[in-house]
């Protein structure tokens, strides 16, 4: 009899010798006369244990990891494929607390399927939120997308059946559905997961999210960064339009659905709604001034659904379970789960979906495990380049939209980038006007002109030349650059280097 | 030669709306960069300006109007890299090189580049190499890595 052993295709284990272990165990097996199905899924999220192997077995899938090439030899020796006892042994995959006491909605089928196996996706619960969708009226969906209370994932935090909404009253010939896969924010890699781990989960989003407005043809905008998204997203897309789940009549439903992906070409400002749709019109991804908002005006000027990948990805099972089920997670006005994804110098980095309300404690430590370096933890960058620093004192924070708005903070995407206390804040402060400087689109004055004096004016407190002064001089210019931007890219810029100035004045003065 | 291959490109993707991204992505694929005479070939695909297609192309990092070198070598400058000593490493690779980002080696092997995340941040820090992403990366495994890349390169050419 065959058995099934998982080696993770996901690009962060491959980038840790995945390829390589799979390649060693298929060979082992076959030299040792064994019939094993190698399965390469996507990653659990447990990144720390990658390449992570499991096996399958009557008492279920056992774990072991990390795993080198060179470890291949003495698992086959101590014979894993039966669940044997080895140093790497993990135990039974959903036993290991990291990922048993998550709260896995949107990532569920995430590393359990093979990610291209149509049969896999059906067997798990994919498609049932479409069948449903396709039972009931356009209102009667966007109504399920707002009981749900999802909010857009991508940053914004946009409730998204009001977006829906909005759509589906605007009359037009033609709409679209747009997936911003364009996932640039450094310590964010949720998107890429879903996509390489379970892309049918977001083509059936994005389906749902067609029928439910009258769009009938999308595009996911997918970053360069992410080359074997593109091979996966394009592969799913080609079987999908085979068994008739993309085409002229979806799922025998008489509507039709279109699904392409194009590729972005290293602009992280195309992340920005507006710069996305001008980059897939073909022009340069410069941000439009809103309004008109691009549900009235969006792609090709016609009304337009922009979400992120894990908004579209969160809607199956809401239409499948309801929009209650999902609101029963989280609290106040954040609603559902948030994939959390935590990196930098940090001892278990790794995805963690949980309800709303955790606090960055016990995200950083009881999940985390603490730094790498074991020094003490002293900030975390949350959501991203645009994202505040938060100071170690606030990590009492509960991941919350409205308690990081409090704080001056912002959740963003989800990523919470670790720093021990060997950061240099007022660097940090520096990189994120520099990286402004490096990507802003150009079109308006503060952001263009303002990040590049911030780095000016960082270099010169840097050198001590007139300290005070350049310091009040680079809260103002802050102050300048979030108020008068077009868009976030400048107008969130300061967010790193305020709070850096307000929670580690020191790193200033020296 | 060159110059058949970009109208048939154009030719191939023009009426597709917003044809122009896929259109640069494939010359490149084709060419190694975007030669200059395609600008006009462009243009005149897609009836727009040369202006507009310049501007296209200067806007997009991605998009190289000079050749690059055998193997492209991108270092991750994003913040989940420079946690884990994302800073020493692009010093190292800078330095070992010989070269500063956005340049080539004098014998055309690598061509060196600052990428802003590669989304492989929980391995951090990252390099890629072509369309493989290496996480992890300290400097030896990125003087291996460079090794690797001028051999395989080498076998081609």
């Amino acid at each position: 009899m065959t058995v099934k052993v998982f080696v993770p295709g996901d690009t962060t284990a491959v980038s840790v010798g995945a390829d390589r272990v799979a390649a060693q165990i298929a060979a082992r097996a076959k030299s040792a006369g064994q019939d094993v199905t190698l399965v390469r899924n996507g990653s659990r999220g447990m990144f720390w244990l990658e390449p992570l192997v499991e096996v399958e077995t009557s008492a279920g899938r056992v774990a072991y990891g990390p795993v080198k090439p060179s470890d291949v030899a003495s698992l086959f020796a101590t014979n894993f494929l039966s669940g044997g006892s080895h140093a790497l042994r993990l135990g039974p995959i959903e036993e290991i607390p990291y990922l048993k006491n998550q709260e896995r909605l949107t990532f569920q089928r995430v590393g359990l399927i093979d990610p291209l196996s149509l049969e896999d996706y059906a067997a798990q619960g994919g498609w049932v939120g479409l069948h449903q969708a396709i039972r009931r009226e356009p209102a009667q969906i966007v109504a399920a997308v707002k009981e749900s209370g999802l909010r857009g994932r991508g940053g914004a935090a946009f409730p998204t059946g009001i977006k829906w909404q909005t759509v589906l009253d605007t009359p037009a010939d033609q709409k679209y559905i747009v997936c911003n896969a364009d996932e640039g924010d450094s310590g964010t890699f949720a998107d890429r997961m879903l996509m390489e781990g379970d892309p049918y989960c977001l083509i059936e989003g994005m389906i749902i999210a067609g029928i439910a407005v009258g769009a009938t043809l999308g595009y996911i905008y997918l970053r360069s960064e992410y080359p074997r998204c593109w091979t996966t997203l394009n592969e799913a897309i080609r079987r999908c339009q085979a068994a008739g789940w993309l085409g002229d009549n979806v799922a025998v439903s008489g509507r039709a659905f279109h699904l392409e992906v194009r590729l972005g070409a290293g602009s992280y400002i195309c992340g920005e709604e507006t710069a996305l749709l001008e980059s897939l019109e073909g022009k340069r991804g410069e941000v439009r001034a809103k309004p008109p908002l691009p549900a009235h005006v969006g792609l090709f000027g016609k009304p337009t659904i922009v979400n992120n990948v894990i908004t579209l990805a969160s809607v199956p099972l809401i239409l499948a379970r309801g929009g209650k089920f999902y609101a029963d997670f989280g609290q106040g006005r954040s609603r559902g789960t948030l994939t959390l994804q935590l990196s930098g110098n940090i001892q278990r980095p790794g995805l963690i979906e949980k309800a709303f309300g955790l606090t960055l404690h016990e995200l950083l430590y009881e999940y985390g495990g603490g730094s790498a370096s074991g020094r003490p933890l002293r900030a975390v960058q949350a959501g991203g380049p645009l994202g505040a620093y938060v100071p170690a004192h606030d990590f009492d924070l509960a991941l919350d939209y409205e308690a990081f708005a409090q704080r001056g903070a912002m959740i963003g995407h989800g990523g919470i980038v670790a720093f021990d206390e060997s950061v240099d804040m007022r660097r940090m402060a520096r990189f994120a006007m520099e990286f402004c400087a490096e990507e802003s689109c150009g079109k308006c004055t503060p952001c263009r002109i303002g990040s590049v004096r911030g780095v000016e004016v960082i270099d010169r407190i840097a050198q001590g030349e007139d300290r005070d002064a350049n310091i009040v001089l680079l809260e103002s210019l802050c102050d300048t650059m979030q108020h008068g931007s077009l868009c976030a890219m400048g107008g969130m810029t300061p967010f790193p280097v305020q709070s850096a100035l307000k929670h580690f004045p020191e790193d200033f003065e020296r | 030669m060159e110059l058949q291959a970009i109208r048939e490109i154009v030719d191939t993707h023009r009426h597709r709306p917003g044809a122009m991204l896929p259109i640069l992505h494939e010359i490149q694929h084709v060419c190694g960069y975007i030669p200059d005479e395609s600008v006009a070939i462009v243009a005149d695909g897609l009836n727009v300006s040369r202006a507009e297609v310049y501007g296209v192309i200067t806007f997009y990092t991605d998009f190289r109007t000079e050749p690059p070198g055998r193997s492209i070598i991108q270092v991750c400058r994003g913040e989940a890299c420079q946690a884990k000593g994302g800073c020493e490493l692009e010093q190292h690779a800078q330095q070992s090189l010989g070269i500063e980002f956005h340049q080539t080696t004098t014998d055309n092997a690598v061509t060196l580049e600052p990428v802003f995340c590669l989304g492989n941040c929980a391995c951090s820090p990252s390099v890629r190499v072509g369309d493989d992403v290496y996480g992890r990366v300290d400097a030896e495994l990125f003087d291996e890595l460079v090794a690797e890349a001028k051999a395989a390169s080498g076998a081609r050419s």
